[in-house]
């Protein structure tokens, strides 16, 4: 096709068809309009369907009234008052409870029974090895039904409850013990805890930078112990001493007063982590093995002793391959909590995707809400870790 | 464990529902009816193990007044009350699983309530059984009336109407109490068993049931209140009303034939020599009402003679021949005292 010249708007170049630019921006754009398209038509459709089938949508049901109970509440609840949106909180309450809980207990395991697996004593390795094998290899489900019905369940009745000084108590229905109430006053004790913990984080920066500058150490951590023990204990006693325990006492069926670990929580607490330390076991053991020897070899010949060419120079090295791994235990972990519904633990699933569900026959609403919930939850504790690694990683100079 | 293998059908069932509902086309759920006629088979949502309604006998036979249920609608549907398979459900899966369409039929002891009515995309097709909340407790306690139970520990199955009728009972009364929900039926019994609760709270046909299944049933006895209406009965996707119809007329052939005395074992006899109009209308010697409801005109022959009247149903699942030892109470016909009542066939 002939065309004139002055009609070519931009020199050296054709048509906009023919700009790569222009076509890359078109099909984003179609793109786009195609994705948002599919979904709209997507929940277009499900809101037709349900409304043909006569299922009520929406989330106005979580302003109605749940009326029914919930065996563990961390925050504000009434069976009479409160409502299905409120069950979803205390839902997520208790499954980042017993999600923390968790993670804290199977790092711990995990780091000692991973070192122990290295250990250059035969029976203490071996052990661990054992523990690592059985605890690995068995279906967390049947874990957790073993903690609370095997185990558990054999505790005996609230009226021949174990006790220890009258006020503790161990029975079927958990473990009750005296409960702080916090009088006028009390707050300053946090405050004073708070401000020590400011305080040892100065302290270990200045005490860091003076032994960069000077070589000179510090005893850090008795320093930091004192001023963690000993500060808020001087406030309490300072400001009178403003807390008062409320003891439990039996009457009628249960103990009244004091506060209750439910033996669900704890069943289910031991069961995610045993299982989960057992495979952080295996992450910390691969990520010392990865050091290589010569890094030993060198802390050796530099004549640091052992503990401390581990602490400094061995950990460090074996935190890099050990984080990202760990993180994916932590998400196991989390996700895996939710088979707290098989025991009677009122987790989000167990009280939100489940009795909340049931009652309001809203499957696609709860089910959306809490797949968000994990989802959230494991994006962010993934973001901390990736936050934590980059820390951790091997800074190029 | 039966734990593992059922687990996923709560999630198989949202997500199904979510897919269906996301990319199915935009009707609503029609002609269960030609659906389960060109399947061959009826499917049909029953409780996850409760012995008098749902639960397997010892050959692995499923057997109870839900399960007669079942089979006396694929014996309408087909003449064969054999052909039928029951999926087990706990409370919490249920309507999921009927809304989805992974049964035709829930016959899963539900009550009867209006917000399941009206806004769960089900209809309840009759009441197979007139039941009421009770309170089960261990004997030792010395505990007569379900109003000494202040402060109690309370074992209840969540996602059921018993749930929420606790909290409302206890409310009423001024009294406080722990609450243990569990998932299904047999954990909260073994939470009762095991001394994590005071009470076990369900329905009181369910109690009865529960209650020989104890280590020591002895040891545990049912309180005289009952704290609520709870009418079960078998229920159906909303907007099929053929189907609906189907369902409630299967009931009401079981209750006319026991009204008749028109049983399993007469029931040929009484086919070939009817001794009323009545009874020659119900066993199809007269009229096409089966033709009317696309059944064969010997639907209701077929239910008497595979499954039994509901009488019969009754005795031999909950009743005097059944280790339950149920009276009929509440459920007996209504010109016995009760409230069983078949409309006419005509």
């Amino acid at each position: 096709m002939l065309r004139p010249s002055v009609s070519i708007p931009r020199r050296g170049r054709g048509p906009l068809w023919r700009d790569p630019a222009v076509r890359a921006l078109f099909f984003q754009v179609m793109l786009l309009a195609m994705v948002l398209g599919a979904i709209g038509f997507l929940i277009h459709n499900t809101m037709t369907n349900l409304d043909a089938r006569g299922i009520r949508t929406g989330f106005e049901f979580l302003d109605h009234r749940a009326g029914f109970p919930v065996s563990q509440t961390l925050i504000d609840y009434s069976s009479n008052t409160s409502t299905y949106g409120r069950t979803f909180l205390v839902g997520l309450a208790n499954t980042l409870l017993v999600s923390a809980l968790g993670i804290v207990a199977a790092t711990i395991i995990g780091f000692l029974v991973g070192l122990a697996r290295l250990s250059p004593n035969w029976l203490l390795a071996r052990l661990a090895g054992v523990y690592v094998e059985i605890f690995r290899n068995i279906p967390l489900l049947l874990q957790i039904l073993f903690w609370y019905f095997a185990v558990l369940r054999t505790l005996p009745s609230p009226r021949q409850s174990l006790s220890l000084l009258d006020s503790f108590y161990l029975n079927v229905r958990g473990l009750i013990m005296p409960a702080p109430e916090a009088q006028a006053g009390f707050m300053a004790t946090p405050l004073a805890l708070a401000a020590a913990v400011v305080g040892v984080i100065a302290l270990a920066i200045i005490a860091r930078r003076r032994q960069a500058a000077t070589g000179q150490q510090w005893p850090v951590l008795p320093l930091s112990l004192l001023l963690l023990i000993g500060l808020p204990l001087a406030t309490f006693w300072m400001t009178g001493a403003p807390l008062e325990w409320s003891t439990p006492e039996l009457s009628g069926f249960n103990f009244r007063g004091g506060m209750q670990v439910l033996p669900e929580l704890v069943a289910l607490w031991l069961a995610l982590s045993i299982y989960t330390a057992a495979f952080i076991a295996e992450i910390v053991r691969s990520g010392i093995q990865s050091v290589p020897h010569g890094q030993t070899e060198a802390a050796r010949s530099l004549s640091l002793p052992g503990r401390l060419t581990m602490r400094r120079i061995v950990i460090p090295q074996a935190m890099r391959v050990m984080v990202p791994q760990v993180t994916s235990q932590y998400l196991n972990l989390i996700k895996n909590s939710s088979l707290a519904t098989a025991i009677g633990y009122p987790d989000l699933v167990a009280v939100f995707a489940g009795t909340t569900l049931n009652q309001t026959g809203q499957a696609i609403e709860v089910m959306t809400m809490t797949m968000l919930v994990y989802l959230s939850i494991s994006l962010i504790v993934s973001a901390l870790m990736n936050l934590y690694n980059a820390r951790m990683s091997l800074k190029e100079r | 464990m039966n734990m593992t293998t059922k687990k996923p059908w709560t999630w198989a069932s949202a997500a199904g529902l979510a897919l269906l509902a996301t990319l199915g086309p935009s009707t609503s759920f029609a002609a269960t009816l030609d659906d389960v006629k060109s399947r061959g088979q009826l499917r049909c949502g029953v409780s996850d193990g409760l012995a008098g309604f749902s639960s397997p006998n010892a050959q692995g036979q499923w057997q109870g007044i839900d399960v007669d249920f079942c089979r006396a609608v694929a014996a309408a549907v087909f003449g064969d009350p054999d052909k039928v398979s029951f999926a087990a459900l706990t409370a919490k899966e249920r309507f999921t699983a009927l809304q989805s369409g992974e049964v035709d039929l829930l016959s899963r002891n539900s009550t009867w309530t209006a917000s399941r009515d009206n806004a769960m995309g089900l209809t309840f097709a009759g009441v197979t059984f007139y039941d009421g909340q009770g309170m089960m407790v261990r004997k030792d306690l010395g505990v007569s009336s379900a109003k000494e139970l202040d402060g109690a520990s309370v074992c209840v199955i969540s996602g059921t109407t018993t749930e929420l009728n606790l909290a409302d009972y206890f409310r009423a009364n001024d009294m406080d109490y722990n609450g243990v929900s569990f998932d299904e039926t047999d954990q909260s019994a073994a939470g009762f068993d095991s001394g994590r609760c005071d009470v076990l709270t369900s329905d009181s046909s369910q109690l009865a049931a529960l209650r020989l299944q104890l280590a020591d049933p002895e040891s545990a006895v049912i309180l005289p209140e009952r704290i609520s209406k709870e009418p079960l009965g078998p229920a159906v996707r909303q907007g099929d009303e053929q189907w609906m119809k189907v369902v409630r007329w299967t009931l009401y052939a079981m209750l006319n034939a026991e009204e008749s005395g028109i049983n399993s074992d007469n029931i040929d006899e009484m086919r070939d020599s009817p001794k009323t109009p009545d009874d020659a209308r119900l066993l199809g010697r007269d009229g096409n009402f089966g033709e009317q409801m696309g059944l064969s005109n010997d639907w209701a022959y077929n239910i008497i003679k595979g499954v039994g009247n509901y009488g019969e149903i009754f005795e031999r699942n909950v009743g005097m021949d059944s280790p339950l030892t149920l009276e009929r109470g509440e459920n007996a016909l209504w010109n016995d005292g009760g409230l069983q009542y078949g409309m006419p066939v005509r």
